[in-house]
């Protein structure tokens, strides 16, 4: 793991000391790290080159502010310079007469047939009629994925299968689209190399032939310093109007995104988290630059643990909490929903500051996972009056228990330890005594 | 930002110029050095790696007293070849049926690569069975029973969303009813950051050893050429979770240059078995350590860089 730009411009100013201005010198200094940080998150490095160069010129000179540390000072102008270089986040754009054509382009493998799918499943709940055409003949079977995903999600499709060229499929599907209705068309093309001439010069013809509103580029998050020459050599053949980020649900910086955006000027529309279909979310600049930076996402770790926590849950949560009824029913339920919002080291990389504990702890996730199992199975194996009131397990109940679930009394003992921590914390939260955590406990 | 594309365009041109000065007969300055940098941390080598390159660099010019930079680039090879060790022959013979289990994140291309790699077994007079591990993608089976079929090697496969672990069984069945001598498992692209489906790989590889205990003979990790860093992170935790014994790279057939597989080879001790180069049954190549090498130092297509 790379260690966070944070921990790393702190260990830089801790040896240059407290200064009310920003020196050259500290400017110099700290940006030697930015630069790293940001080739380290495969940024390209004629990108990182201009990027520095516009954050030295806004950082040297300027005021530390009184609430920050000379590095959170250089970390939030960083921060700020990214945001605006990441840009605004893009929506589509498809006013005009219907239906508006939707154009998916992008290298072998970057996600495209998968994203056409989402897009039109988020477009039907916007309250569209989205229309998928599958203009992809030469990868073996990517009709076939794009016609089981549609039936998957009940989203009508044409499809000719592979024999006619890719242009006179997308003319005809627009054309039966039309006919039935439909107010977006999405058209899935062959993954291609931005230096196929031949390849590209199919993706003008399809342009041409079908007016796309929007001609999306699908890449990789994962993209190293190519990102650049990828996102040019399409946008300077067909003319992009956006990027959709995939496979942001790894563990990759994702830093080409800065290089596509600053050589396209295109925005970012969306970002492709998941297998699911539903997985495909709203680009956010604040939170992909920090996570670029490495300095974790506060905010996308609150938005989990708000999707992951069901409302009423919590509701219901709350007032057993006030009542000091919490059982080992609602530990169990506490701790799956904390299953749902990944795994614990994952999480962890999601808060700013942790990025050095978790080299100090070194967690780890299968540890923490056999862990939420144990505890699982431990709560599974006692009866329902067991886990209203635990005070019932007595020496014969927990080694029942113990047999039940696999595993030792001593387990259950300090599962019981756990709980019965945690009941205090509770009632302490329950009685306003601690900040509420957010989105745990509203 | 079209002042960038021009800057871009500048650069193209200043690079190469400086680059062609570089490797020509010049003497060795600062710009040397930036260039140097510039094209390791271009190629996606990295930045600990460069910097550990350029520290050995600097210490060779001291200690051989290179002056020239066509000296230098001589220099910088050797280096980069040293880090890459020469493939070992894959180990799938020498048994009645030796297993070679493919893994890797989603679109890296381990379809295709299975593909090929049956394709120049057959030539080989190989008899082949590929297991058609992917059921979840939507029409995986399909497209491999596609490729079976270019290749001349018969797919197993069960039904869409069925257990992968008890099509790798059934595969291993139908690879000694037929007297097979390689067995080929695809499985389902996955982020090595999917701690479930992470799991769910191990699973399939431990039904493999549970009937020929030890199976996988080969593991190989198929990885995207154009990925950046995060390629030596997928390394290790595919490394960490189903013993990975070899890569494939693919997609090298673009202009990216597939600077990490220096860091993967350095850190993981991973043989590069393959290189995949474009998408028919032919485009894929013995990995070659100096040709690998050299080809860093190309500067692909014109108006590229």
């Amino acid at each position: 793991m790379f260690e966070s730009l944070s921990d790393r411009l702190q260990d830089v100013f801790e040896q240059l000391g407290r200064k009310g201005k920003l020196t050259e010198e500290d400017v110099n200094t700290a940006l030697r790290e930015v630069r790293m940080a940001l080739l380290e998150a495969d940024v390209n490095l004629k990108v990182t080159k201009d990027f520095i160069s516009r954050v030295r010129e806004r950082a040297i000179g300027a005021e530390v502010q009184k609430s920050l540390k000379p590095s959170q000072q250089v970390i939030k102008i960083v921060h700020e310079e990214l945001i605006e270089t990441l840009g605004e986040p893009g929506r589509l754009n498809l006013s005009g007469p219907a239906p508006r054509v939707i154009m998916l382009v992008g290298l072998q493998g970057s996600g495209k047939t998968t994203t056409a799918a989402k897009l039109a499943l988020m477009l039907r709940r916007d309250g569209r009629r989205p229309w998928l055409i599958a203009c992809d003949t030469y990868r073996p079977a990517a009709v076939d994925q794009l016609v089981t995903l549609a039936k998957q999600i009940n989203m009508p499709y044409y499809e000719e299968g592979v024999s006619a060229p890719p242009p006179d499929i997308a003319v005809r599907g627009l054309a039966a689209a039309r006919e039935a209705g439909a107010t977006v068309v999405l058209i899935d093309t062959a993954g291609r190399l931005q230096i196929d001439e031949a390849m590209m010069a199919e993706l003008e013809a399809i342009r041409d032939r079908t007016q796309p509103a929007e001609i999306l580029l699908v890449a990789d998050a994962m993209t190293g310093q190519e990102a650049v020459r990828i996102a040019d050599g399409f946008n300077q053949h067909v003319g992009l109007t956006g990027l959709i980020l995939t496979k942001v649900d790894g563990d990759a910086r994702g830093g080409a995104a800065i290089s596509m955006r600053e050589v396209t000027g295109v925005p970012i529309k969306f970002l492709a988290t998941g297998e699911k279909l539903d997985a495909l979310e709203p680009f956010h600049p604040d939170r992909l630059a920090s996570r670029i930076l490495g300095m974790g996402d506060v905010l996308t770790l609150i938005e989990r643990a708000e999707q992951a926590f069901d409302e009423r849950q919590a509701a219901e949560l709350q007032r057993k909490l006030l009542k000091n009824q919490f059982t080992l029913e609602d530990f169990l339920s506490q701790l799956q929903q904390v299953k749902r919002m990944g795994p614990i080291g994952q999480i962890l990389d999601l808060l700013p500051g942790m990025g050095r504990l978790r080299q100090q702890v070194n967690i780890d996730n299968e540890d923490a996972q056999r862990q939420l199992k144990k505890v699982e199975a431990i709560i599974y194996s006692m009866t329902p009056q067991e886990r209203r009131n635990p005070k019932l397990l007595n020496a014969s109940r927990k080694r029942r228990v113990a047999q039940g679930s696999g595993t030792s009394v001593e387990d259950i003992n300090a599962l019981l330890k756990q709980f019965r921590e945690m009941q205090r914390l509770m009632k302490m939260i329950g009685k306003g005594r601690m900040p509420n955590l957010p989105g745990m406990f509203r | 930002m079209t002042s960038l594309r021009k800057g871009l365009a500048r650069t193209r041109q200043s690079f190469f110029g400086r680059i062609a000065q570089a490797f020509g007969a010049t003497e060795i300055d600062e710009d040397t050095w930036d260039d140097v940098e510039a094209l390791l941390i271009q190629a996606d080598v990295g930045v600990p790696t460069t910097l550990r390159l350029m520290e050995r660099l600097k210490e060779r010019v001291r200690r051989d007293g290179i002056t020239r930079q066509d000296q230098l680039t001589e220099a910088l090879k050797d280096e980069l070849r040293k880090l890459l060790t020469e493939p070992t022959p894959l180990n799938l013979s020498g048994r009645e049926l030796s297993v070679m289990l493919i893994a890797g994140v989603n679109g890296s291309g381990k379809t295709t690569t299975i593909g090929k790699i049956a394709y120049r077994m057959r030539l080989n007079n190989r008899k082949v069975i590929i297991a058609a591990g992917d059921t979840f993608r939507a029409a995986a089976i399909d497209q491999l029973k596609l490729w079976g079929e270019r290749a001349g090697v018969p797919v197993i496969a069960g039904l869409p969303n069925s257990d992968p672990a008890a099509v790798v069984y059934d595969a291993i069945s139908a690879a000694r009813a037929r007297h097979a001598e390689v067995l080929i498992v695809d499985t389902a692209g996955r982020l090595h950051s999917n701690f479930n489906l992470m799991a769910e790989l191990v699973k399939v590889r431990d039904v493999l050893r549970k009937v020929i205990p030890d199976a996988p003979h080969e593991t190989l990790l198929v990885l995207d050429g154009t990925t950046g860093q995060n390629a030596l992170t997928q390394a290790k935790k595919f490394q960490e979770a189903i013993d990975v014994t070899g890569v494939v790279v693919t997609k090298l057939d673009s202009t990216a240059k597939g600077g990490m597989l220096f860091a993967i080879q350095q850190e993981l001790g991973l043989p590069i078995h393959y290189v995949g180069i474009g998408e028919s049954v032919y485009d894929l190549v013995f990995f070659n350590p100096a040709k690998f090498v050299d080809s860093l130092f190309e500067n692909g297509d014109e108006d590229e860089e």
